[in-house]
């Protein structure tokens, strides 16, 4: 399990976390700590709900039963503003971008600077290059949404995610679907942005290679609750054996290769059904 | 232009013809561009049988329009109707032994009031009455009475 | 009995969806006082909404005009009564058909546009991505959409009314020979302001509210994915239809009795 740490290191809190969907458990009894400052990922298979662990986080579900909280906010106890206010502190980028099609990159990056800010022009102007230039696209912002690549318009939604200089951001499957190389460049950006610009960040993801390449603590959730947590190599090497399977990636063991089915010889030779 | 400008335009032009439409509505295809602007005087005319006389229908004299009819309703003591007749201040020189007829606008038309002016010197004033008038035909009737005539020739 | 249990889901997910639609609706007027700061927003949807969908709307008004004459002048010469065509016109687009077609063409064009749009906003995420920038989607992008499709109905309608009347003129005047003085004086005497015009511009202002109100909320509604959007659009065709029919028949019982 984690070392203790103290309560200003924790960013976000989640106790006793359950959320149905219908009669399906989602999160049964589900607790985590995603400390401040390093890289935080949360794995497990297709399905098990962690884009909705995100929607949690950023209150735009509530749970059933539980708590969360941020930066020592409980988050379902704010009221509208509130929530507000902490969600500007708050990055996300969305597995396809959610860059708003109707405006140019520029504008897209511009928009929460808009929004939540008075500044001047000019001086918004130059955030936008500033934020474009840290993921590399400040060539491209008069470009639109639909002229870029999907590992584009990550970046470019990146870009805006940090625009506010949130504390932390939250990154749902950004390695899915993408090509080594924008694979390599968006690495390379979650880890320098954690660590230069002292942002926190939630990484939920499939990709175990990936994934365990920049976190430094990872989490394993199956079945709605945690399996396992720790240390990239430690739970490679000294993780439970359903961990194990995952994190190598292999296609037999705990979780079956075979279907559950009767007997082989019955189905091929014995009575028909 | 800019984007934003063209935008604007372009939706100030179509704002612009909605209003004009409505506006042509208005004036050109609804009777609100003959509304007669201008103060009117009230006169009274009874009547045995209103007919299908109606509340803002036309008074005429010699076929121009004079005034509307403002107001009717039923007197209990006279068991007549009573039509307020709102005649246009400018025609102030309508003699009081006028009479008033209630006709129809063609075989199927809308039923207005026809002023045949009289000979008197002195004229109708703001409450005053017209004495003289002839009620409207009720269809029935004019067959009732060529039915029964024809029945009293054929008997003779 | 298994069709008692259908009926009573079905009845509950109508409920619910009847709620849920409500409950947009007052989202949406919530949000008049932030779309007051932001004219370019409702400018930029009057664009789409509006001046996108006059085309259609004239074409289709003038032909109609058109019809009503060609019509007219055949149904009324069997009277005698050709002089009356001017109203005869008039007073089925300014009552009726101005304001129906107008919301059918409407709905076709810029509600399922609408519809289109939002479901698609909501199935990349787009909307999800302003509430986490901390901005109220429902304000942001739908309010400006609802109030554009309320101003635009009577004005479109009042366009198709006029086109409509002038096409109905250039048949009958022009090429039928009904004296052009005739059908307008006639039109003039009995169309009456507050009853024929007011009532007809009150008739497209609802149905400018009810269509825009479902095609927004079909579109927010709507299952997130491609099969989803496209049945949210066919929905709103349907159901604004519908609507507006049946409303034109409680309006028009209303206010015609």
């Amino acid at each position: 399990m984690s070392p203790t740490r103290s309560p200003r290191d924790i960013l976000v809190r989640i106790r006793g976390l359950k959320f149905y969907r219908g009669s399906r458990a989602i999160f049964d009894g589900v607790d985590i700590d995603i400390p401040r400052g390093g890289v935080t990922a949360i794995m497990g298979p297709s399905g098990t709900g962690k884009t909705t662990l995100l929607k949690l986080i950023g209150g735009q579900l509530t749970p059933d039963a539980g708590t969360i909280e941020v930066d020592g906010l409980n988050v379902h106890a704010l009221s509208t503003r509130e929530l507000y206010g902490l969600r500007m502190r708050m990055g996300m980028l969305f597995q396809s971008g959610a860059l708003l099609t109707d405006l140019s990159v520029f504008e897209n990056v511009a928009y929460p600077l808009r929004e939540h800010t008075r500044l001047s022009q000019s001086m918004i102007r130059k955030m936008v290059l500033i934020k474009l230039e840290a993921v590399g696209l400040r060539g491209a912002h008069g470009l639109m949404p639909s002229q870029l690549s999907g590992g584009m318009a990550r970046r470019v939604a990146l870009a805006r995610a940090i625009a506010l200089d949130p504390m932390m951001i939250m990154y749902d499957e950004p390695f899915a679907g993408q090509d080594p190389i924008s694979m390599g460049v968006l690495i390379q950006l979650v880890r320098r942005l954690n660590d230069a610009a002292r942002i926190s960040s939630v990484v939920v993801s499939h990709d175990v290679a990936e994934a365990s390449q920049i976190a430094d603590l990872i989490y394993v959730i199956s079945d709605g609750r945690v399996i396992e947590s720790g240390a990239p190599q430690q739970l490679r090497e000294h993780g439970g054996e359903w961990t194990q399977q995952f994190m190598l990636g292999l296609p037999d063991g705990p979780v079956p290769f075979h279907y559950p089915a009767p007997d082989l010889a019955t189905d091929l030779f014995g009575e028909p059904a | 232009m800019s984007k934003l400008r063209q935008l604007e335009i372009l939706v100030g032009a179509f704002m612009a013809t909605g209003f004009v439409a409505l506006f042509f509505l208005a004036m050109n295809v609804s009777n609100l561009g003959a509304v007669h602007s201008g103060d009117s005087y009230k006169v009274l005319a009874r009547f045995d049988n209103i007919g299908g006389l109606k509340v803002k229908s036309p008074v005429t004299m010699a076929g121009v329009e004079v005034g509307r009819v403002v107001d009717i309703y039923y007197d209990a003591q006279d068991f007549r109707a009573v039509a307020v007749l709102g005649i246009y201040s400018q025609f102030d020189q309508i003699p009081d032994d006028t009479f008033a007829k209630i006709l129809t606008a063609g075989l199927l038309g809308e039923q207005y009031v026809g002023l045949d002016p009289g000979g008197s010197e002195q004229v109708l004033k703001d409450g005053g009455e017209i004495a003289l008038t002839q009620s409207a035909l009720v269809l029935e009737e004019v067959i009732g009475q060529f039915i029964f005539g024809k029945a009293q020739e054929g008997a003779q | 009995m298994e069709w008692l249990a259908a009926l009573g889901r079905a009845g509950l997910s109508f409920s619910a969806r009847l709620g849920r639609a409500n409950l947009l609706l007052v989202a949406m007027l919530r949000g008049l006082p932030e779309l007051l700061r932001r004219p370019r927003l409702l400018i930029e949807q009057l664009f789409a909404v509006g001046v996108l969908t006059v085309l259609i709307i004239a074409v289709s008004g003038i032909f109609v005009g058109m019809v009503l004459g060609l019509q007219g002048y055949h149904i009324l010469s069997r009277f005698g009564a050709e002089a009356t065509l001017g109203v005869m016109v008039a007073a089925s687009l300014v009552r009726e058909l101005g304001p129906v077609v107008t919301a059918l063409l409407f709905a076709g064009r810029a509600g399922s546009a609408m519809s289109a749009e939002i479901g698609l906003m909501k199935a990349t995420e787009q909307l999800s991505g302003l509430e986490m920038m901390a901005v109220n989607p429902e304000h942001r992008v739908l309010t400006p959409r609802l109030i554009a499709g309320i101003i635009s109905m009577p004005l479109l309608a009042a366009l198709f009314s006029m086109l409509g009347v002038y096409g109905g003129w250039f048949v009958g005047v022009g090429l039928l020979g009904v004296d052009d003085g005739t059908y307008w004086a006639q039109m003039q005497s009995q169309i009456d302001w507050s009853e024929d015009v007011v009532n007809g511009v009150v008739k497209s202002f609802v149905f400018g509210i009810v269509c825009t109100w479902i095609a927004i909320f079909q579109g927010y509604d709507c299952v997130p994915t491609s099969e989803g959007v496209s049945r949210a659009t066919t929905r709103t065709v349907v159901h604004s239809s519908l609507a507006v029919l049946g409303l034109d028949f409680v309006l028009t019982a209303l206010m015609f009795n």
